[in-house]
């Protein structure tokens, strides 16, 4: 198992590479140089000063030596000085990283405890008005924009109800609640943001494992597991379910960027102070150094989501670990 | 096509985009007002005879902006997915056809693209350049083309085994047009499938990206930005909101019934 886990580790490694390539490439796009902010716009900065400075910042060497020592310092997640605030990039994302994940992480748990039973009981009883249900609930949610529905559930529970905060993570008197109160306040402000994380991955895993469900069950197994006189539950939960769980891992795997990505929506509707927000507010500010922080270190999260969907699938069909 | 007329829900979605198109196409004969006309008397007017989906904060008529937005929301959803669509068919086809190093190499820069949170890879290039209408639809189809490039390479792979492209081989065809004229063709219906359900995406996208002011630029109306406006004042004047996102929703689930009735279609093995 130790094994297998280091082999992938390692084939992550060129795809790791990847990332810092592209991440470079896409600054590069940028019109201009990063010190135009300092010198373009001062016409009294002469010819040598800006010389001097292009030579501090490295801008005088050649594009790949640029790009290796840039490298270097993004192995140490040295991302540079944010424009907006002169904070280090690597310290206001770490900062930021916990709420989103976890955001994500309860949305991935709310996925997988009502997709993957959705996607059971519109398998095994295909056809029926439950199975029927899903499928129109699946569709919606492939094709409801995220922030709309945030905005309607947002005046409906928050607004017009009042039984949840409007925005934010926490409540004006924060500091005075006792420990239990504290994360019950929480919670209450994570409710809609979490729903609406998972919602749309929760429509695609029930309908990917009412796909896988139903190819196994008229799998041979299957058939001779219930001409054994096994109890149907048996068979659908025994024998059908684990066989049928093995595509969905890739899928929650694969997953992880959207919900990633999605949280740029929710965190800015709803006012969150997470890495979402963070790349918004950046965007907006064009903080280039902290764009391309969060922007890698999302590709890197997303790319320890396919190593725990690996490590996770090998683990839960040996027959991989051998090939 | 028969078949299509057939396969009720999926028609459902065709007539609901030829709607949407004819909206797109005959915009100044539908819609009732000019889309950009201010009206201080009517600023923020509930849905009535005169304005049936209601006026925004600038008294503007909403059912005239998103009969106008449709222009622009269905073409950057088309171009975005010409545009993946065909880097996809052009990477997929070569990797596919000749195998060996170049397709790993070309497969794991595919693996590498997928790892971007797509809608972080968008800001960030949004950001630096533009965010015009142009830059968008090139940064959404430069951004989404991995799934198609997949399918195609995988068709590939089998049909490059079959006898009749031996046999253009052997009468001396060239690659490019083995690739062009025999293989492209035959591997073109899971990419038609995947297109029509990657244009209800794209809209999507756009539609998030003009919501959080990045995408089109107001005055010009797309169905994202309307609901930019829809935001600050969702307590007072709730058909700001609702009625464009309506329009989305109803856009994109079209894109997908008809994308998940070609499929059954043009795929019949895949059919449960």
């Amino acid at each position: 198992m130790l094994r297998y886990i280091a082999k992938r580790f390692l084939g992550l490694v060129p795809v790791f590479f990847g990332i810092t390539l592209i991440s470079f490439f896409v600054i590069h796009l940028a019109p201009g140089k990063p010190t135009d902010i300092q010198t373009s716009l001062n016409p009294k900065v002469s010819f040598e000063a800006r010389m001097r400075l292009e030579k501090l910042y490295g801008l005088d060497k050649p594009l790949g030596v640029q790009y290796i020592n840039w490298l270097k310092r993004f192995l140490v997640f040295d991302f540079g000085r944010s424009y907006v605030d002169d904070r280090n990039v690597s310290e206001k994302i770490v900062e930021r990283l916990p709420i989103t994940l976890l955001i994500n992480i309860s949305s991935m748990i709310l996925i997988l405890f009502i997709g993957i039973p959705l996607g059971v009981i519109s398998a095994v009883k295909k056809g029926s008005i439950a199975d029927r249900a899903t499928t129109v609930f699946a569709f919606f949610g492939f094709s409801a924009p995220e922030f709309w529905l945030a905005l309607l559930l947002m005046n409906l529970f928050a607004i017009q109800l009042g039984w949840l905060p409007i925005s934010g993570i926490k409540s004006l008197d924060f500091e005075y609640l006792s420990l239990p109160m504290k994360i019950l306040d929480v919670a209450r402000h994570l409710i809609l943001p979490v729903a609406i994380a998972a919602f749309g991955a929760l429509a695609g895993i029930s309908r990917y494992m009412r796909a896988s469900m139903i190819g196994i069950i008229h799998e041979d197994y299957i058939r001779t597991a219930r001409s054994k006189g096994l109890k149907e539950s048996a068979v659908i939960y025994k024998h059908a379910l684990r066989n049928a769980l093995l595509p969905v891992i890739t899928i929650l795997g694969l997953s992880v960027p959207g919900l990633i990505g999605g949280s740029v929506i929710f965190e800015s509707i709803f006012a969150i102070p997470g890495m979402g927000r963070l790349f918004y507010e950046s965007v907006m500010a064009r903080d280039y150094p902290t764009i391309l922080g969060v922007l890698s270190i999302g590709a890197i999260l997303t790319l320890l989501g396919n190593l725990l969907a690996d490590i996770a699938y090998s683990y839960a069909d040996p027959r991989i670990r051998v090939k | 096509m028969k078949e299509l007329i057939k396969n009720r829900i999926a028609f459902a979605g065709l007539i609901f985009i030829s709607i949407i198109l004819l909206f797109a196409f005959f915009a100044p004969f539908i819609a009732p007002y000019d889309p950009s006309a201010i009206d201080a008397n009517n600023i923020l007017a509930s849905p009535s005879l005169s304005h049936i989906f209601g006026t925004d904060t600038l008294g503007r008529d909403i059912f005239s902006r998103i009969v106008y937005g449709s222009r622009i929301s269905l073409s950057i959803g088309f171009i975005a997915v010409g545009i993946a669509v065909m880097i996809g068919v052009v990477f997929g086809s070569i990797a596919g056809y000749y195998g060996g190093r170049l397709d790993s190499i070309m497969m794991r820069f595919v693996d590498i693209m997928l790892c971007f949170p797509a809608f972080f890879l968008i800001l960030a290039v949004i950001a630096i350049l533009e965010p015009s209408i142009f830059n968008i639809m090139i940064v959404i189809g430069a951004t989404s083309w991995m799934g198609v490039a997949r399918l195609v390479r995988a068709e590939i792979l089998t049909l490059k085994e079959r006898d009749y492209v031996a046999a253009a081989k052997v009468m001396g065809a060239s690659d490019a047009r083995i690739i062009a004229r025999h293989l492209i063709p035959n591997a073109i219906a899971p990419v038609l499938v995947s297109a029509t359900l990657g244009i209800g995406g794209a809209i999507l996208v756009e539609s998030a990206l003009s919501f959080l002011g990045i995408g089109v630029q107001p005055p010009t109306p797309s169905w994202g930005n309307i609901l930019m406006d829809g935001k600050s004042t969702l307590g007072v004047a709730w058909w700001l909101t609702v009625f464009p996102g309506i329009f989305i929703l109803l856009t994109v689930l079209a894109y997908n019934l008809l994308g998940e009735g070609l499929r059954d279609i043009l795929e019949p093995r895949l059919k449960e």
